[in-house]
C-alpha cells in the first residue's frame, strides 16, 4: 500500500490554495504540432471533485455570451500554473446554481480584507 | 523467454507525458532468486525454478525445503514456480532489469474466488421472471434436447465454484518501471487479489506443438 502512495506522491504539483468561488486563470499547455503554446482560462471555480492525484476543478466563465466549463485535473502536467485572482464568498461547496443565473446575479461576491488596526 | 515473480499490490492512476491519466496496476516484481536449474539431459526439459518473497523465519521453512533452497545456499522463499528461461543460473538474482518500457507482458495470477455461484452470476445466463408466478427465478431452465442425444452435451454452464482459479492475461502493456522500488506499473487490471502472487512472463506467442 505504501508504495502506492509514494507513486501518487510523486505525481502531485504544488498548488496554490483556492477555494470554491475564486476566480482563477489557468494556464494550459497546448501541443500544435511541433509547437506548445499556453492557452489562459479564467473564471470562476464551481467546484472541486475527488481526491489525491485525481481530484479535478471546474472553472466557469461566459465567453461571448456563452458559458463555457472546463474540468481540468488539479496535478495535471499539463497545466502551467494557477493563478488566484480573487476570491468568492460562497456559501455551498458546488456553485452550479450559476448555470441559471444571468448577468449581476450570476456574480459572486468578492471577498473583502479588512485589515485590523495595530 | 523472460519471466520474474511479482506481488500485486493494488491499483492507483499516472500521469502520462501527454497529460492522458492511466490507470495502471502496481506490481512489486523481484528481487527474485534462481532456486534450481533444470536440464535437458537430468531432468529431460530445459527450465529454471525461480522463488521469491523471502522467508524471514527459519520456523516457517520445512526441513526438507530447507535442504532444496541450501543447494543453492540461498535464503528460502515463498512462492516458487518454474520458468523456462535462459542464461540464469541457481543462485542468481533476477530484477525488473530483464523487462523495460513499452513491453507487452503475460501475466498470470490466482483469481478472486466467488464461492459456489449460480448460473447467473457464474455464466452470464438471463434468468427468468421473478414474479406473476413464475417459478423460474434464478434457475438455469434447459440444459439439452431430448431423447436425442439423450445426454447433457460437455461445457453446459451449470452452477458451481466461481474465481479462485489461475487465469493467464495477456498483452498487458508495461507502463513504468521503478528500479530501486522493484515495482512494474502495467496498463489495466491484473487476475487475484491485494498481495497475490503473480507470474509475469514476457508476451511469447500461443504456444504450438513442436515438430
Amino acid at each position: 500500500m505504501d508504495a502506492i502512495k509514494v507513486i501518487e506522491e510523486g505525481f502531485k504539483k504544488e498548488i496554490p490554495d483556492f477555494k470554491i468561488g475564486d476566480t482563477v486563470s489557468v494556464s494550459m499547455k497546448i501541443k500544435e504540432g511541433e509547437k506548445e503554446r499556453i492557452q489562459v482560462f479564467t473564471g470562476v471555480v464551481i467546484a472541486r471533485k475527488g481526491g489525491g492525484i485525481r481530484e479535478t476543478f471546474m472553472v466557469r466563465k461566459i465567453s461571448y455570451g456563452v458559458g463555457v466549463e472546463k474540468i481540468f485535473p488539479l496535478h495535471s502536467p499539463l497545466i502551467d500554473n494557477i493563478k488566484v485572482a480573487k476570491h468568492g464568498v460562497v456559501r455551498r461547496a458546488k456553485l452550479y446554481y450559476l448555470r441559471d443565473k444571468k448577468g449581476k446575479a450570476a456574480k459572486v461576491k468578492e471577498k473583502v480584507y479588512i485589515k485590523k488596526k495595530s | 523467454m523472460k519471466g520474474i515473480l511479482g506481488k500485486k499490490l493494488g491499483i492507483t492512476q499516472v500521469f502520462q507525458e501527454d497529460g492522458r491519466m492511466e490507470i495502471v496496476t502496481v506490481i512489486e516484481a523481484g528481487p527474485a532468486r534462481v532456486v534450481q536449474k533444470k536440464e535437458r539431459e537430468r531432468d529431460g526439459y530445459d527450465s529454471v525454478q525461480v522463488g521469491f518473497d523471502e522467508i524471514k523465519k527459519e520456523k516457517n521453512v520445512t526441513k526438507p525445503m530447507s535442504g532444496h533452497f541450501k543447494k543453492a545456499s540461498i535464503p528460502p522463499y515463498r512462492f516458487l514456480k518454474e520458468i523456462k528461461m535462459e542464461g540464469f543460473d541457481a543462485g542468481d538474482e533476477i530484477t525488473v532489469d530483464i523487462f523495460s518500457k513499452g513491453e507487452k507482458l503475460s501475466v498470470t495470477g490466482t483469481s478472486k474466488g466467488k464461492g459456489f455461484q449460480g448460473v447467473m452470476k457464474r455464466h452470464n445466463y438471463g434468468g427468468g421472471p421473478g414474479s406473476h408466478g413464475s417459478m423460474f427465478g434464478r434457475a438455469p431452465g434447459s440444459i439439452g434436447q431430448g431423447a436425442s442425444p439423450s445426454r447433457v452435451w460437455k461445457n453446459v454452464g451449470m452452477p458451481g465454484q466461481m474465481g479462485n482459479k489461475n487465469i493467464t492475461v495477456r498483452n498487458i502493456e508495461i507502463i513504468d518501471i521503478r528500479k530501486e522500488q522493484n515495482l512494474i506499473l502495467v496498463k489495466g487490471a491484473v487476475p487475484g487479489a491485494k498481495g497475490g502472487y503473480l507470474i509475469l512472463k514476457s508476451n511469447a506467442p500461443v504456444a504450438v506443438k513442436e515438430g
